[in-house]
């Protein structure tokens, strides 16, 4: 029998893996001490238990543990790689390169540095969701200390070029930091081979518990140094103070350590479900995938349905299907998704956009529900759109003068 | 966001989805809204030239679930009611019956704006003055 609601909505967060629960558990009741308790043993086996989620962290990207700075997520990690090399690297310069795609903890950041003075430079991406190398190469300047990229996208689930990306900072001695939270534990990322100076990334993302992240910070060539955001008790190297949330560390320790073991499973039982979801919804006529299709995360696929308006769309099934999507419909943000705008999509494909974001609990049975009705709602609003009844008869959508608000 | 009952039965059941035939003299059709924000609603009326009541209302929505189940409830209460009592549907009206969170309030405005479209369609197909509505300020 089918279990409903159906969760596709695991870009937005996973569930926990029962394996990572387990593990977490003895440590809010039984090895509850403070890691940096010195005088004890309640103290020892929490550090112990850190070391060890450490290690198996570090290991899932091919870091030295010692590389690993743990968070309270990927979002406090973005702000601490930004806006501590932006303090750290001063002297250098203030120039930082990013991307229009970047998720909002990493642009937001940003704007909040441009008020102190930074430069910063948003590369545009081409309709596949793809930066030009050569742009990026033509923004460095003697005055840019860092390029911020994201590894993969969250919306459209396009995975950028890093390892080309950082060959061209480093030729320049620009430091690469990436958001690699929709990418790690998904696909393989090694910062060594990726040439990754910092790297922001999340448990919750990979089937941990939320409330955890991390920031990579290499050590050995270049040593990379930042500024810490959160001032205390000296946690983390001095770059992050703040008792350690130990459970959750020990959870995101085991969820890497699954992710490491049976990511290439995962994504080889995911991705053909994502393929016959997407090739069943591209059935409707006016459907189209947004963002590159080769270069993608194995479970993502973002589809829109022309002339129908997408949180009209998931209304048909959101109380039976999680879904997300671009189109945000409310007086306070009438704004489609600015990845999908990026893309150079107009605003009526924007706004027709759903994000299905597969995961390792999703069913073949579960895609079998979600074409079924998804290709009955798309089908039910077109026969009530304006749109739909004026694209059928020919009528050119551009030739109409809209009313502007 | 969680939508009232009375939104999800009109968008789940909407009433009167359909198009008149807007070339005849008895049909006002008022089309507003812009793809570009996300709602388009066309609504359109046919009066009776004997009693002069709106004998049949029809809408087309592309927007979000309010929208669709404004436009809907628009329809339902624009039957049956003369030129003048149609243009007395305010917006706050459609609000009210519908529970429209403040985030959705420009659905109710939109329906509003295209009832009054339709009357001045079918006002200038029938050589009448066209009417002049206050701009809204919500």
């Amino acid at each position: 029998m089918l279990k409903l609601p159906v969760y596709l909505d695991n870009n937005a967060t996973t569930p926990c893996d029962p394996r990572v629960v387990e593990a977490m558990l003895p440590y809010f009741t039984e090895v509850y001490g403070n890691a940096a308790s010195r005088s004890h043993p309640f103290g020892w086996a929490a550090e112990e238990a850190v070391d060890y989620a450490r290690e198996q962290v570090a290991k899932l990207i091919g870091a030295d543990p010692k590389e690993i700075i743990f968070t309270s997520g990927a979002t406090e990690a973005d702000n601490l790689a930004i806006k501590g090399v932006y303090e750290m690297y001063a002297a250098k310069g203030n120039h930082i390169i990013t991307t229009e795609i970047e998720h909002k903890a990493v642009l937001d950041t940003c704007k909040h540095l441009e008020k102190q003075g930074a430069l910063v430079t948003y590369l545009k991406v081409n309709k596949e969701g793809a930066i030009d190398l050569k742009e990026l190469e033509a923004a460095i300047t003697p005055q840019t200390i860092l390029v911020a990229i994201m590894y993969a996208n969250n919306e459209i689930g396009v995975i950028n070029p890093i390892r080309e990306i950082s060959t061209i900072a480093k030729r320049h001695g620009v430091l690469v930091m990436t958001d690699a939270s929709q990418a790690a534990g998904k696909i393989p990322v090694d910062v060594n081979a990726d040439g990754i100076d910092l790297m922001a990334f999340s448990a919750h993302k990979m089937y941990g518990p939320k409330g955890v992240g991390a920031l990579y910070v290499r050590r050995k060539s270049p040593r990379v140094k930042v500024t810490a955001q959160i001032d205390g008790g000296g946690h983390e190297r001095g770059m992050r103070s703040g008792t350690l949330n130990v459970p959750g560390i020990v959870g995101f320790g085991k969820a890497c350590e699954l992710c490491q073991l049976e990511m290439e499973e995962d994504a080889k039982r995911i991705a053909p479900m994502r393929d016959r979801l997407e090739k069943a919804l591209l059935q409707l006529e006016e459907s189209y995938v947004n963002g590159s299709t080769t270069n993608r995360l194995p479970q993502t696929s973002n589809i829109s349905f022309k002339y129908v308006e997408g949180e009209g769309l998931m209304m048909g099934f959101n109380k039976t299907i999680a879904l997300s999507s671009g189109s945000a419909c409310t007086s306070a943000s009438l704004e489609p998704s600015y990845v999908l705008k990026a893309l150079g999509l107009g605003d009526d494909l924007a706004h027709s956009s759903i994000r299905f974001g597969l995961g390792r609990y999703t069913t073949d049975e579960q895609i079998d529900y979600t074409i079924q009705c998804v290709t009955d709602t798309v089908n039910k609003l077109r026969d009530m759109s304006p749109l739909w009844e004026m694209f059928k008869d020919g009528v050119d959508l551009d030739t109409i003068e809209w009313e502007h608000h | 966001m969680a939508y009232s009952e009375k939104v999800l039965d009109h968008y789940n059941n909407p009433k009167n989805v359909g198009t008149l035939d807007k070339s005849k003299s008895t049909v006002g059709t008022g089309l507003v809204g812009a793809p570009e924000y996300g709602d388009v609603m066309r609504l359109q009326i046919e009066v009776d030239p004997v009693t002069q009541l709106i004998r049949d209302a029809r809408f087309k929505t592309f927007g979000c679930g309010s929208a669709i189940a404004s436009s809907s409830l628009a329809t339902v209460w624009l039957k049956g009611k003369s030129i003048d009592e149609a243009i007395q549907i305010h917006n706050m009206d459609i609000v009210e019956e519908l529970n429209l969170p403040p985030v959705k309030l420009h659905c109710s405005v939109l329906v509003e704006e295209a009832i009054r479209a339709a009357i001045n369609d079918y006002r200038q197909k029938n050589g009448l003055a066209l009417l002049h509505f206050e701009a809204h300020n919500n």
